[in-house]
């Protein structure tokens, strides 16, 4: 092993990676390909799931407004599948959707009708009800009245779910590893298996800013989207 | 749904119940694991969300705590832990799993206290009562449905890293799924997957009646028919779900 190599032999380079540390800018530089892929699968993953998540929420949120009775139904199934460990939920999938990326995004997207659900039904759910009423009033019903009125003003609320929702799944995408689709999770799961610092911690590390960076950019989103909130203090 | 169907038929043959890396033997491991993580975070975060809460200080702390805990992968905490000196033992695991439940107790114990009637407190104080009588005998009676809330959260949590921790070699019964991973054997994947599913769900039903049970206040919320959410058992605010594990 060229760590037991003598220091001054220059074919044996004494560099972070030969000595397995836990900080290692020669690993991002020789891997970078490496860690650039795996960073855009995980981004991929976690986008796709997040839009279809939201979606199929707000048509939940919609329809449990609409219809009493499903309400206690819509909300009690995605609790019940957020108790799921992501483990055995990514295998359950598996029969459906096979060792593809499909299997992770759907996963992905149960998890996150929880919080997407709840928040965006407090939202509307918080809209107060002359509001509501001068808008019929004024001649606003149905899909207009969502969009125009009730979406905008439950906007703060659906927002916080959203980050939530989104930070959650940028940290649960790693548990994709065990199909082999976890994006940044590939190379915690390949470091481990291989005893890799550098691999690992830069791997770890990277999940978490993303998930930052993602917060920080909906909270941007928020900002110009609701722009009468920007004289209130925040 | 042949696959379901191939996981059940797994789940149901005896021959995978018994032996050391039987379903019965994970199960136990699973339990066990879990059980100590639980009680292990409660007595690190229920003294300090009690304490903070009570004085009013610490609150961003408090709540800030669960909001960088959800950024954090789950499993990269578990390899992490993995990969130092304290290397593959149940330990690892455990450790992993108590820093995983203590966020959600801590923050929902300190907007428990927090939440409690300003008034009520007040009464309590110009009665008074000293500090540790005002946190027995007012404070925490009123906090106890959303303190029970964060147990109960923690808990479903702590089940569910339970499972992940089988990636790092860890016990449990996620071991049944990542075997079953290692030997392609799909009906196991899906037989473990069934077990663990069915263990979390059965633990979220004794919690929330265990979070009904425990509540001081049940008889007079229920009198007087509150419509709090917390009533309901489930933290409504989005603020207050826990990424699952």
């Amino acid at each position: 092993m060229a760590l037991f190599g003598p220091a001054h032999d220059a074919t044996l380079a004494d560099n972070c990676l030969v000595r397995n540390d836990w900080v290692c800018g020669e690993y991002i530089r020789t891997r970078r390909e490496d860690i650039t892929e795996a960073l855009g699968q995980h981004v991929t993953i976690t986008v796709i799931s997040i839009v279809i998540g939201f979606a199929v929420a707000l048509v939940l949120a919609v329809v449990a407004r609409r219809v009493g009775w499903l309400r206690g139904a819509i909300l009690g199934t995605s609790t019940a599948l957020y108790t799921l460990p992501s483990l055995a939920m990514f295998s359950i999938l598996l029969p459906f959707t096979g060792i593809t990326a499909t299997t992770v995004v759907v996963g992905l997207v149960l998890y996150s009708l929880t919080i997407l659900v709840r928040g965006i039904l407090a939202g509307l759910d918080a809209v107060p009800d002359d509001v509501r009423e001068a808008a019929v009033g004024m001649g606003y019903d149905g899909f207009r009245l969502l969009r125009k009125v009730e979406l905008p003003l439950a906007m703060p609320t659906i927002f916080a779910a959203l980050r939530v929702a989104t930070v959650s799944t940028v940290a649960l995408t790693t548990v994709g590893m065990i199909v082999n689709h976890g994006g940044l999770g590939n190379l915690i799961n390949r470091g481990l298996s291989s005893n890799f610092h550098a691999e690992v911690l830069t791997a770890s590390v990277l999940c978490v800013v993303l998930a930052l960076i993602a917060d920080a950019l909906l909270l941007g989103l928020q900002r110009w989207l609701t722009p009468w909130r920007r004289t209130v203090s925040a | 749904m042949n696959g379901l169907l191939d996981g059940l038929g797994w789940l149901f043959d005896p021959a995978n119940w018994s032996g050391p890396t039987g379903v019965a033997t994970r199960l136990v491991e699973h339990v066990w694991i879990s059980g100590v993580a639980v009680l292990l975070a409660c007595a690190v975060a229920l003294p300090i969300g009690l304490w903070l809460g009570h004085l009013g200080r610490g609150g961003t702390l408090a709540i800030n705590i669960s909001n960088v805990g959800r950024a954090v992968p789950t499993f990269a905490i578990l390899a992490l832990l993995y990969m130092t000196v304290l290397g593959l033992s149940n330990w690892t695991t455990i450790i992993a799993l108590v820093l995983f439940g203590i966020p959600p107790i801590l923050t929902n114990t300190y907007v428990g206290m927090r939440e409690v009637d300003r008034d009520a407190v007040e009464a309590a104080r110009g009665m008074g009562m000293s500090g540790t009588q005002l946190l027995r005998r007012v404070e925490l009676p009123l906090a106890t449905p959303l303190i029970m809330g964060g147990i109960r959260l923690a808990t479903v949590q702590i089940v569910a890293t339970a499972t992940l921790a089988a990636v790092i070699s860890g016990p449990g019964l996620g071991r049944i799924i990542t075997s079953g991973f290692g030997r392609q054997d799909v009906p196991q994947i899906i037989g473990g997957a069934i077990i663990v599913c069915l263990l979390a769900l059965v633990v979220e039903g004794l919690m929330a009646w265990l979070q009904r049970a425990v509540d001081p206040m049940r008889g007079a919320r229920r009198r007087r028919r509150s419509r709090s959410d917390r009533d309901q058992g489930m933290p409504l605010m989005a603020d207050e779900v826990v990424s699952a594990g």
